[in-house]
């Protein structure tokens, strides 16, 4: 069977983005029940001790207040740790909320008021009083790196650094040009625009209907049935819109927990939404300390590189993201040593956040690079050509593609990257000092197991389901588009259901895998489709088909031809008929190909250029132009695909001037948790940022050739801010984010 | 949020009497920082006297300048064409302020009373002697990139967050107030207060005290001002530091110079010293270097926060640069003039 | 006249009236009710959103007599008689061209900032103080869009700006009046 690509690689509009701009699409907190509880969380006042007593009488005496559940009333739950670990937990002990006295961070949930309306439980939260004996939290991750530890237990999915090649501290001495430098990166938060939230539906006889903030329904499924000793099919988890995620919402978060702990305990159905300051009280991107060291030659080839980094991680868990790989496989270099360890603060786990541990890597190597390029007086784009790997150095594999070449050359072209002065401060706009830089991008490319289903119905339209979520990723759009191409279909007729348990089981939606692994699904699940259709067409009396091959045929306009001769052809419709069947439908599950993986590296990667205008003396510096080309194999949506590198690149400005969680250590409290403090770009912020793709087939990543977009349009974009920002100004920061007292510094 | 009678005040005297009658009682106008602080449980009245009915919401020529109604919102003030011809380092700041949506809520007479946006004063999980007085203040050892270099106490380190009132303060605007005990005007540098050993005043204006008008003098800074605000973000962010420049100017001479700056303290910062030093003086940046450090040197610097000093030092010399040169700061286009 | 909300032991509920969407709706609402609470909890208007609750995001903003306001930090009380569109209201049928426009510049991902976008595009439209993408961005920055849609927020907006120059649609007008 062919599949003519009339929609896949075209650019076309959002199926969900009707429902998005008239305000009918519903969200987690936007479901409701009949006799619908209202949750409030009540957050730890301090980072570490025990709770001396709590006393929630007067929230009690509110009329309308029903109860209030803390860690003296809580119901039992499981006992094991085993149980409360969800798809994508790190090693140690999940966070269990109102489990005891001990507060182990701040802003630790102590309790959560349930109440006939949201007003009267944030009232009774706000008269619930906790008495604390309050230690001397240890939130300071410098004053912690001495005790970093090598993670004993690798998280499941996260490569530990490659083992070193090469002897790097002897290359590196022998180097004629060494550098080493230390650098940066705050906490960050993920911040999306929808609040953490879980409406629990309280369907009688112990069953649950949950609308949670969720990634990925099934996770939410897994951890609830766990947790409450529930049987999976008694809960069933329907989320079809996410309000952003960017990791935060891979993991069950607490206000789950305690919604359905509150649900199961008064036998009702309740909703618990977290404030914006809460959203301050779970995962986030980790601070980390790194330290990059370049040995390289005079013309700027690398002859080694070490690259270490230490990142905070919670009391009770090993969280851990690969921060240092990036550097062994980026460049080619002979002699290499990566190293990657912990230290343990009183906050909260880390938790994967968009391009986790690329974003925080690439922004050291990339830093490093740059600043090798004025070491050596080697353009940085040159330098980076200089020193391309053509093979993955660090696993001894080749790549299943790399087109990394043709995003430099495109990405350089269309910023004009030829016209730059190589000095630093040697371009101005007037009294603005003017600074171009650029840096790699890296992200792996991976595909899950994951099934899908699709149902051809007796209207001719074809439906599409698996339980993925679309976090405004285009999952719903990319899937009708394959699944028109896939037979033949006009776009208008497809439609994709996703976030829903009972939909046939795909994985959570992270690590740009989603495309890659949903896409071949589809695409499986309808050609199968296909040639159930085909059997009838082909066994119809006096089938125009009669002795095709079901490789010769295509699938167009609602009907099979054959590819030679399209004039001997038979309708979808007829053959439906013949076969006797209202609806076609099939599932299949893919998973990727263990011998590829065994064979080959795969990754995307960018090419990142970036201007900036710094008003040096008042430090304030503007992005005024981004260029952004992409190799990232196949792109199924133009236009969906273009807006997700957009997003990236706007929070990778953030991360490169505004985004910092602030803690203060005394407190161990995180003090700038809101959006008026915690500044994420606004409008004004974002100017002219162009994407490229550029040309990059791949028949061994995944089945469509498809690599994923989510994570790579961040990765590099900070690092090219940076390196704009030490261009224009002779000024290098180091420590991100580059906020105006940096540079005046 | 606690619980609280509601009550709309249909006159000013009702609404001065109703607060008179109660201790706990507060006015709410367009509530983008009171119900904001309500849902913290950093305010908690006991009861709201809504007076967005009364009759203050107008703009009116008096006494040869201009008395802007409490309750006309900042986005009516900043687009009035009697504002922008007379005043525009008035519509330049409150432009600079907040957002479309804030502006078009808030409310003259409650920008002036806006509180601060000092981290620890808005959680109520951590000590604050302006929330609950004698607690300790917890951003002197804290996180205070954000805190005051001038004019604060051993008690509070919290700086004023407006815009508009930092323009207010170099326009020498005049506050009218009417209360139990009558009317008074308040002239705006006695309006706001140091915190002192009293940090959970931030204004002179005391219970049952109603702002009926900001008045704006007949004097003419339409040539020579600007309003350049320095920020975490090209927009909706508070200030970091901001300067309000105001001058009168006899060719490149200065006749009248006046000069307040936002960020930096409890109240917008003006001094007398600095400004009569800029009169009948050339406008060089010299002569704006010079007032720079005379104001800058009481600034006490904390952790974080030593380089709003030289934030500040800068900002004025371009500030006063950009009014001198009748060059004001736009509030859209970011390139810094 | 002074009205008070009603015995001094326990508040109780106050009457008020909105017209919302064009709808007059008599309703009784504690004091302590935003705007935005009272649409989505006791409307079932959810097409609003709640992303911060404090008027630092824009995700709630409505248009009430007109007039893009933060519906978080307005109580609901303080409304009584005031005429309020939100997103829900913008179309009937088909879609607003600010709608549309966003649609075609695909100006959002997640779409949960979405309506407040679009609320406060057609108001700006309506004010008419911006023309230029700078003031464009200026006059939008009170919306935060975390998936970072701004580029393409500005596209729409500028798109329907352009073609309204000449006759502004009457949607427009009614839902920025």
């Amino acid at each position: 069977m062919a599949t003519p690509s009339r929609y896949v690689g075209t650019a076309q509009s959002r199926q969900d983005g009707p429902a998005k701009v008239t305000g009918a699409a519903k969200y987690a907190a936007e479901f409701t029940a009949p006799d619908l509880a209202h949750g409030v969380v009540v957050s730890s006042a301090i980072a570490k001790g025990r709770i001396t007593a709590i006393d929630t009488r007067a929230a009690e005496a509110v009329p309308g207040v029903i109860k209030v559940l803390t860690h003296e009333n809580k119901p039992r739950t499981a006992w094991l740790d085993y149980n409360y670990r969800d798809q994508v937990a790190p090693p140690g002990s999940p966070f269990r909320a109102l489990n005891g006295p001990e507060i182990v961070y701040g802003g630790q949930p102590v309790a959560l008021v349930v109440a006939e309306s949201f007003e009267l439980a944030r009232h009774g939260a706000s008269l619930v009083k906790v008495t604390y004996d309050e230690e001397v939290p240890n939130t300071d991750l410098e004053k912690n790196r001495g005790a970093a530890y090598v993670p004993p237990k690798k998280r499941s999915g996260i490569k530990p650094p490659p083992d070193p090649r090469g002897d790097a501290a002897g290359a590196f001495d022998k180097a004629p040009i060494q550098l080493r430098q230390e650098y940066r990166q705050a906490i960050e938060h993920h911040n999306p625009m929808e609040p953490h939230a879980s409406t629990v539906v309280y369907e009688g006889e112990g069953k649950l209907t949950i609308h949670d903030k969720i990634q990925g329904v099934n996770n939410t499924q897994g951890y609830v049935c766990g947790v409450f000793n529930l049987k999976p099919d008694d809960v069933r988890v329907i989320t079809p819109y996410v309000g952003g995620g960017f990791g935060s919402g891979l993991r069950p978060q607490y206000q789950l927990y305690l919604a359905v702990a509150a649900a199961l305990d008064l036998k009702r159905s309740v909703r618990v939404v977290l404030t914006r300051d809460q959203m301050f009280t779970f995962g986030y991107r980790p601070e980390t300390v790194q330290t990059v060291a370049l040995g390289a030659d005079r013309d700027g080839r690398l002859q080694a590189l070490t690259h270490d980094a230490v990142a905070g991680t919670s009391t009770f868990e090993d969280y851990q993201e690969a921060v240092v790989n990036w550097s062994g496989l980026l460049y080619h270099c002979p002699n290499v040593t990566l190293d990657y360890k912990l230290a343990k603060i009183d906050t909260y786990t880390p938790s994967d956040m968009r391009a986790p541990g690329a974003v925080t890597g690439i922004f050291a190597l990339e830093s490093a690079m740059d600043e090798l390029a004025y070491a050596t007086g080697v353009d940085p784009l040159e330098l980076r050509l200089r020193n391309y790997a053509e093979r993955d150095e660090g696993e001894g594999k080749d790549f299943t593609s790399k087109a990394l070449r043709a995003a430099y050359e495109q990405g350089a072209a269309r910023f004009g990257w030829s016209k730059r002065k190589a000095e630093p401060r040697a371009m101005r706009d007037g009294r603005e000092l003017v600074g171009w830089g650029m840096a790699t991008g890296v992200w792996e490319a991976m595909m899950m197991q994951s099934s899908a289903s699709a149902t051809l119905m007796p209207d001719g339209k074809l439906e599409l389901a698996c339980s993925t979520a679309d976090l405004g990723t285009g999952t719903y759009t990319i899937l009708s588009q394959i699944g028109a191409d896939a037979l033949g279909l006009d776009l208008d007729r497809v439609t994709t259901r996703l976030g829903d348990t009972a939909l046939p089981e795909a994985p959570l939606a992270g690590g740009s895998w989603t495309a890659a692994s949903s896409g071949a699904a589809v695409q499986a699940a309808c050609r199968k489709v296909a040639e159930t259709l085909f059997g009838y067409a082909r066994g119809m009396a006096d089938s125009a088909l009669a002795n095709a091959d079901f490789a010769h045929v295509t699938f167009a306009d609602g009907e099979i031809r054959l590819q030679t001769d399209p004039s001997r052809k038979v309708g979808i419709a007829d053959a439906m008929r013949a076969g006797g069947v209202a609806t076609v439908e099939a599932t299949e599950t893919v998973k990727p190909s263990m011998l590829t993986a065994m064979r080959y590296s795969a990754y995307t990667h960018s090419a990142v250029f970036a201007e900036v205008k710094v008003d040096e003396e008042l430090g304030v510096v503007r992005v005024t132009r981004v260029v952004s080309a992409i190799a990232a194999g196949k792109i199924l949506n133009l236009k969906t695909a273009r807006s997700q590198i957009l997003g990236g690149v706007v929070m990778g400005i953030g991360a490169a001037l505004e985004e910092e969680s602030m803690l203060d250590h005394n407190l161990g409290r995180i003090m700038n948790h809101n959006l008026g403090e915690y500044h994420v770009p606004v409008n004004a912020d974002i100017h002219d940022i162009e994407v490229i793709f550029v040309d990059e087939h791949d028949d061994k990543v995944s089945p469509l050739g498809v690599k994923g977009l989510g994570e790579i349009g961040i990765v590099g974009a900070a690092a090219a801010v940076a390196n704009a920002v030490f261009h224009a100004t002779g000024k290098r920061v180091r420590e991100l984010p580059i906020t105006i007292d940096k540079i005046l510094a | 949020m606690n619980r609280f009678e509601y009550t709309r005040a249909g006159t000013v005297q009702e609404a001065v009497q109703a607060l008179a009658a109660d201790p706990a009682a507060r006015f709410i106008a367009g509530g983008t920082n009171l119900v904001d602080l309500m849902k913290y449980n950093v305010e908690r009245p006991g009861r709201l006297v809504d007076i967005t009915r009364l009759p203050l919401d107008e703009i009116v020529a008096h006494d040869g300048g201009l008395r802007l109604g409490a309750l006309v919102p900042n986005a009516t003030v900043a687009y009035d064409p009697l504002v922008n011809e007379r005043y525009p380092l008035l519509a330049s700041a409150l432009l600079a302020g907040a957002s479309p949506q804030l502006r078009n809520a808030a409310t003259t007479g409650g920008n002036l009373l806006q509180r601060t946006r000092c981290y620890y004063f808005y959680d109520e999980a951590t000590p604050c002697n302006k929330r609950e007085p004698g607690s300790g203040c917890p951003a002197m050892t804290g996180v205070n990139r954000i805190h005051a270099i001038l004019g604060a106490s051993d008690t509070c380190i919290a700086t004023h967050p407006s815009d508009m009132c930092v323009a207010l303060a170099a326009l020498e605007a005049v506050v009218q107030v009417e209360g139990p005990e009558g009317r008074r005007s308040i002239p705006f540098a006695e309006f706001h207060r140091l915190p002192g050993d009293a940090p959970q005043a931030d204004t002179t204006l005391r219970h049952g005290e109603i702002v009926l008008s900001v008045d704006l003098p007949d004097e003419d800074f339409s040539q020579h001002y600007t309003y350049l605000k320095l920020r975490d973000r090209l927009s909706y962010a508070f200030a970091l530091v901001s300067v309000a420049a105001a001058l009168e100017m006899d060719g490149d001479t200065i006749r009248t110079a006046r000069l307040a700056l936002g960020g930096v303290a409890h109240k917008p910062w003006r001094n007398a010293e600095a400004e009569s030093r800029l009169q009948g003086k050339k406008a060089t940046p010299e002569t704006f270097r010079e007032a720079a450090d005379v104001i800058l040197a009481e600034a006490r610097p904390y952790a974080h926060n030593a380089f709003k000093v030289e934030l500040a030092r800068r900002a004025i010399v371009r500030g006063l640069s950009q009014a001198a040169a009748g060059t004001p700061q736009s509030q859209t286009d970011k390139r810094i003039a | 006249m002074l009205s008070d909300s009603g015995s001094s032991a326990s508040p109780g509920t106050i009457p008020v009236t909105l017209t919302v969407n064009g709808q007059e709706r008599r309703l009784r609402v504690a004091p302590w009710t935003t705007l935005l609470d009272l649409l989505r909890e006791e409307l079932d208007l959810t097409g609003t959103k709640k992303g911060c609750d404090h008027g630092q995001c824009g995700a709630c903003t409505v248009i009430v007599d007109g007039k893009r306001i933060n519906s978080c930090l307005a109580l609901a009380v303080q409304k009584d008689g005031a005429r309020v569109t939100t997103i829900e209201g913008l179309s009937s049928g088909s879609l607003h061209p600010v709608q549309a426009a966003f649609l075609e510049h695909d100006a959002f991902q997640c779409g949960y900032c979405t309506p407040g976008q679009i609320m406060s595009a057609v108001a700006l439209i309506e004010e008419g103080r911006a023309r230029s993408r700078d003031e464009i961005r200026e006059h939008m920055s009170g919306n935060i869009c975390r998936c970072g849609a701004y580029a393409n927020i500005v596209d729409a907006v500028e798109d329907v700006l352009k073609g309204k120059s000449s006759s502004r649609s009457s949607s427009v007008r009614e839902a920025a009046e």
